[in-house]
């Protein structure tokens, strides 16, 4: 067993990091977050050149072909860098082509998409569309497949994080399908592992930050970070920010609705936890506007609930193990109980 | 990233459970326990990790995850040469003379001896370092007086791996000597403690004027400290392996009683029970990363105090949840032969023993965070 990323991916993994610490700085992203549909062209457009739109689309449609590890890879840096605008719904889309579309529909759309010259965007419902006002494409979910949402208006929601903007489409459409449930279900559990590894990312971003101000400032005479009282937060942070991330790979390995849901419900509440604690630790300052860490904050709570929040995983957990526990695990059970005590 | 076992892996698995299969036998007397480790020796399958030039069989971390599972999978008695096994024969391996290793490690890996551990004190336990037990030098020997405490195995052990104290001028931790001690010599007394699970295994052990030569040292003089260490980090390099299956098992009849009390349909339930699953799945999952991360960088590192520290918190909220769940019923000792107050009663402990939580997240913040000393 080898639970690591292989040599490419962390070549992948540090390229990554090394475009987005040069291209996606702070102030870039309160830059965009600024306007009204927290999109930056010129960004976006950097990043397919690096191929992230293109990283799960087949070859044959001008794609890299890569696994959702090496996905997750990549989100995990988008989160740490709380990368802006619409490609996180553009790599969301491309994973709805590619598990839900038709064979036509894959030519048209996945190429432009490599490409970098096409945005797009998946509508689950009428509400809460991630970027769709800046989207060139903009996906729902059929009885049987994809479509295009044709001739809709979206209208922005302002909402709590303002890196990537949410919409509402109009009544005349429906977006709310229950759809093909195998290609739904595929399609948003990539979409929700991807999602997952952003979440690592923004936890590794505020446990680093939080621990360099740990070091730095003085109270007492002495760093913050000598206390007990910061130190034993600061580690709580390290095993939420761990524990995710183990959850997140394996799930990105695995693609089970189960490891996902695993994942996706324990980020759900260790992304807040951790934000939490980080702006414990800064004090006042953590709860100013100029410093950087609201934007993990808010994230995080964006991100807690969308693809499922961790009660809707919880469910879906109890729904595959509890209602399908095995008579042979009753069986053994039983044996326990009666012979019995164990650790 | 590979998460499948390799072919060595799988197939030193499937060894090792065909093997258990046909020789795993109920064990509780001291006397069942010692033939069962008797059993394994003679199987070749105690002290797997130890280097084949000593009895063992070089088995990888993997292998020894494996191990470990395979035990608990079959239902087989503890080990009641653990001590020895984990933490005394490695450190001899690593640091005793060859007299030493003549004498010890077979002992060790048939189960003829066994091995407690005498480090905590009544006034050293997190604080191990202000240890006071003392050993005043005598011709070509100690003359130790003190008290231990907590000591697991004492009152069916041989020997004892003592700490004690030698220069009682040097800073606390550079005083310190590492024996090995005769725990039926003259002046040893043990007095066994009961925990509040009502099991037996722990003592206190009394040390008066008992005589230890000198060529019981293990290490160096005044260099115990560094010696004790290094049995702690072979302690921590099994990472605990074992216990998760535990839990497994555990967690899968909680599951069981759910269903058959009729429990399984309520929504709070089900809420409570996912937590618990997807909370023992993540341990797995921290496990093989960290048992991957050592398998690679070949050094007991701090990942050991991580999964500790995440274990024990989790089996104290998953045995919250089995009350929950089960309601009164849980606290009957006639229910299910009285399983879930003991586990619940018994994973108190598990966020003190070997380390409680508060030193562990010490650990994490000096050694893995960097952040200064606090102490």
């Amino acid at each position: 067993m080898d639970f690591d990323l292989s040599k490419p991916q962390k070549l992948l993994k540090q390229s990554a990091r090394d475009f987005l610490s040069r291209e996606c700085k702070p102030e870039r992203v309160r830059a965009a977050m600024a306007t009204d549909t927290a999109d930056d062209r010129a960004l976006f457009t950097a990043a397919a050149d690096q191929g992230w739109t293109s990283l799960i689309i087949p070859e044959t449609y001008g794609g890299l072909g890569l696994g959702v590890v090496d996905l997750a890879v990549v989100a995990e840096e988008m989160g740490r860098a709380c990368m802006p605008g619409p490609l996180f719904a553009t790599i969301f889309a491309s994973a709805a082509i590619v598990h839900a579309g038709t064979e036509e529909q894959k030519r048209k759309w996945l190429e432009p998409i490599a490409a970098g010259e096409m945005r797009a965007t998946v509508a689950l419902s009428n509400e809460f569309v991630l970027d769709a006002g800046v989207a060139d494409l903009v996906l729902r979910f059929t009885d049987d497949g994809i479509e295009e949402v044709e001739g809709a208006t979206f209208e922005r929601t302002p909402a709590i994080d303002e890196t990537r903007k949410l919409y509402r489409v109009d009544d005349r459409q429906s977006c709310l399908s229950e759809g093909r449930q195998d290609c739904l279900s595929s399609t948003i559990d990539i979409a929700a592992v991807a999602l997952c590894a952003e979440m690592v990312g923004g936890m590794q971003w505020i446990l680093d930050t939080t621990v360099a101000y740990a070091k730095t400032r003085q109270q007492f005479g002495r760093a913050i970070g000598s206390f007990q009282a910061v130190q034993h937060l600061c580690a709580d942070m390290l095993l939420m920010t761990e524990s995710a991330r183990s959850a997140t790979y394996n799930a990105a390995w695995e693609m089970t609705p189960l490891a996902v849901s695993i994942a996706k419900a324990y980020c759900s509440d260790a992304y807040r936890e951790a934000a939490n604690r980080g702006i414990q630790v800064h004090g006042g300052i953590g709860f100013t506007w100029e410093h950087d860490l609201h934007l993990y904050f808010r994230r995080a709570k964006a991100s807690e609930t969308m693809f499922g929040d961790a009660t809707f995983h919880r469910e879906r957990i109890a729904s595959l193990v509890i209602d399908r526990q095995s008579s042979a695990a009753e069986r053994s059970a039983e044996m326990l109980a009666r012979s019995s005590s164990s650790k | 990233m590979d998460l499948n076992l390799t072919p060595d892996e799988q197939s030193f698995r499937d060894e090792f459970r065909a093997w258990l299969q046909e020789n795993v036998f109920e064990a509780k007397t001291v006397d069942e326990l010692k033939r069962w480790q008797r059993t394994l020796f003679e199987g070749g399958w105690a002290g797997i990790s130890w280097p084949k030039q000593y009895g063992g069989r070089g088995a990888t971390l993997m292998q020894q995850a494996v191990f470990q599972e395979e035990l608990a999978l079959a239902d087989a008695p503890q080990l009641i040469g653990v001590i020895g096994l984990s933490l005394v024969g490695p450190t001899i391996i690593a640091m005793g003379t060859d007299e030493q290793k003549a004498r010890h490690l077979s002992k060790i890996l048939s189960g003829e001896e066994i091995w407690c551990q005498g480090f905590s004190e009544p006034n050293a336990g997190s604080d191990l370092a202000s240890l006071g037990t003392r050993a005043l030098k005598d011709g070509d020997g100690f003359i130790v007086s003190g008290q231990k405490t907590w000591t697991s195995f004492a009152h069916i052990a041989d020997w004892c791996l003592l700490l004690v104290r030698t220069d009682f001028e040097a800073p606390k931790h550079k005083g310190i000597t590492c024996l090995l001690a005769d725990m039926h010599a003259p002046g040893v007394t043990v007095r066994p403690l009961r925990m509040m699970s009502g099991d037996a295994g722990f003592n206190e052990v009394f040390f008066e004027n008992v005589r230890i030569p000198s060529s019981q040292v293990l290490g160096k003089v005044n260099e115990g400290w560094t010696t004790a260490i290094a049995a702690l980090m072979n302690e921590r390099a099994n990472l605990g392996t074992g216990v998760q299956v535990l839990f497994r098992r555990n967690l899968n009849a909680l599951i069981a009683r759910a269903r058959s009390m009729n429990r399984s349909a309520d929504p709070i339930v089900r809420q409570k029970l996912a937590q618990a699953y997807l909370e023992l799945e993540i341990l797995r999952m921290n496990t093989n990363r960290a048992l991957t991360s050592l398998s690679k960088s070949g050094v007991p590192g701090p990942e050991g105090s991580t999964l500790k520290l995440y274990w024990s918190e989790m089996n104290q909220r998953t045995q919250q949840i089995a009350q929950e769940v089960l309601g009164q019923h849980a606290q009957l000792s006639d229910f299910d032969n009285g399983m879930w107050q003991y586990s619940y009663l018994r994973a108190r402990g598990n966020t003190i023993e070997a380390g409680t939580s508060e030193i562990q997240r010490n650990i994490i913040a000096e050694r893995v965070l960097g952040l200064p000393k606090s102490y």
